[in-house]
């Protein structure tokens, strides 16, 4: 197995164009777990972490641009109060030692429809920038997830970095699982409030091939919300709301639950969250 | 490859490993290190747990090849000669340890836990000890060992 250990991104870029099969590794909490079982034995490994650039965030034109290696346990700590959704999330991975070593990155190269970054990229509008020798491309989250654990990506690309607003209203995240710590998600979903354009942003979460939006409880909810005078949501609204987002997923049965059940607790979370984030927004005003 | 690096603050050479053998299996099976153990080799159970560059990572998760000039701190770094850390000091008094296995991991993780935080709140502790699985005691008297070496170390 090669080995190679890139100390700059044009370098990372270089060799990724010379062996467009080589496997990134980031926080290696996906890949070291399939070498380790033997699943997959790649013929070059291109270590990203040396890379300095990766592991940064900073602002650009009132957008955040956060490194692909940033760790989940730093965008707890440095994100958390502007970056709510995606911090709320974050703190469901795995486990401390996973969340010091895990990035949003891997989660989006993985691109598992249980991911936990993805709900959250969804619903704040989040892009993701790749990036070749060929040049740089910004992605939309939702143009993003192609598959079961594929991404947009060309094969000479590598990911970059995501850019993403700072929250402009309340956001939200729920995740379905067997307990508290390490568990990966039954099924969950993320909600952004976004008073400055009045609209809703969702991302539905391991319910269907492919984290996405629901596009038609967004559409739903920013008919129905007055943000000049909010009142508490009516029951009926929520529970609509709440069905919409169920009716967006295709879930499937397995080991972690049924799709009967995943469609319900999709709705539940949906109307939970939607009450939550809208209390916020009424009570901040 | 030759992999070298830092563990326990003396620098160590190894030659023929796998670039992609794990950090854990460096140290346990090239360096003669074996404080660290191997349960699940899939970051389940954290009875694998360093310090890598200062941060407590599941070591059966990282590459060897990522380890390439960084700093490994194991259970075995943590004590100074026959002077356990209070830590590990804890541990013992309280019975926290039965068959063992975890522990490595638990010390270096609730290690972690007090450089950080002083007196943490149990629900501090569990949080922080999530990733650290036990099949024996039930972790009470690793919650009583944990307070423990707290106390201690917020009076010293
Ligand atoms: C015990 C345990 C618990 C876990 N719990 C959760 C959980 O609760 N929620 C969750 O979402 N995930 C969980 N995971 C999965 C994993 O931690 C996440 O997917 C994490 O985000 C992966 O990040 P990483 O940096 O470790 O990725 P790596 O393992 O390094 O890489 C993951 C994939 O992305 C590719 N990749 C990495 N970086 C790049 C890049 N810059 N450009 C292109 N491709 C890249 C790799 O080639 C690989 O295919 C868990 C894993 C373990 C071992
Ligand atoms: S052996 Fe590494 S976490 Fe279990
Ligand atoms: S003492 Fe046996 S696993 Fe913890």
């Amino acid at each position: 197995m090669e080995f190679h250990k890139p100390r700059t991104w044009p370098e990372a870029l270089a060799i990724k164009a010379e062996h467009p099969d080589a496997t990134p590794i980031a926080g290696g909490t996906d890949v070291m777990v399939e070498l380790n079982f033997d699943v997959h034995r790649p013929d070059v490994l291109i270590d990203l972490t040396e890379i300095a650039e990766l592991r940064e965030w900073f602002t650009v034109d009132g957008r955040y641009r956060v490194g692909s290696g940033v760790p989940y346990a730093r965008i707890i700590d440095e994100l958390g109060a502007t970056l709510p959704g995606l911090a709320m999330a974050s703190r469901t991975v795995g486990s401390p030692q996973i969340r010091n070593r895990g990035t949003v990155g891997g989660n989006l190269g993985a691109a598992s429809p249980a991911g936990d970054a993805h709900p959250p990229l969804l619903a704040a509008g989040a892009e993701i920038e790749v990036a070749s020798v060929r040049g740089t491309r910004l992605i939309p989250a939702d143009e993003f997830y192609t598959g079961v654990k594929r991404n947009a990506m060309e094969p000479d690309e590598l990911i970059a970095a995501f850019h993403i607003s700072p929250a402009d209203g309340p956001q939200q995240f729920a995740k379905i699982g067997t307990r508290n710590a390490m568990v990966i998600a039954v099924c969950s979903f993320g909600l952004a409030l976004h008073p400055s354009t009045r609209t809703v942003g969702t991302g539905v979460g391991s319910a269907a091939p492919t984290p996405r939006r629901a596009a038609d409880a967004e559409a739903f909810i920013a008919g129905e919300l007055d943000w000049d005078s909010p009142l508490p949501l009516r029951d009926s609204v929520k529970r609509r709301f709440g069905e919409l987002v169920a009716q967006s997923a295709s879930p499937i049965d397995d080991v972690r639950g049924t799709a009967g059940y995943r469609q319900h607790a999709l709705s539940v979370m949906a109307r939970r969250t939607l009450g939550w984030a809208w209390d916020e927004y009424r009570r901040n005003r | 490859m030759r992999l070298r690096c830092e563990v326990n603050g003396e620098s160590r050479e190894v030659d023929d490993v796998w670039p992609g053998e794990s950090l854990l299996y460096v140290l346990r099976e090239r360096m003669g290190l074996p404080g660290s153990k191997n349960a699940c080799e899939q970051g389940e159970c954290g009875s694998c747990t360093v310090y890598l560059d200062g941060v407590p990572v599941c070591s059966c998760l990282v590459a060897a090849g990522q380890a390439e000039g960084h700093e490994v701190t194991t259970v075995e770094g943590l004590a100074e000669g026959e002077q356990l850390d209070p830590v590990q000091q804890a541990f013992v008094e309280k019975g926290a340890v039965q068959c063992g296995f975890c522990t490595p991991g638990l010390i270096v993780a609730t290690h972690d836990l007090l450089e950080r935080r002083e007196r943490p709140s149990d629900p501090e502790i569990r949080e922080a000890l999530a990733g650290n699985l036990c099949r024996c005691t039930g972790y009470e008297k690793i919650l009583d060992a944990v307070r423990l070496a707290a106390d201690r170390k917020a009076v010293s």
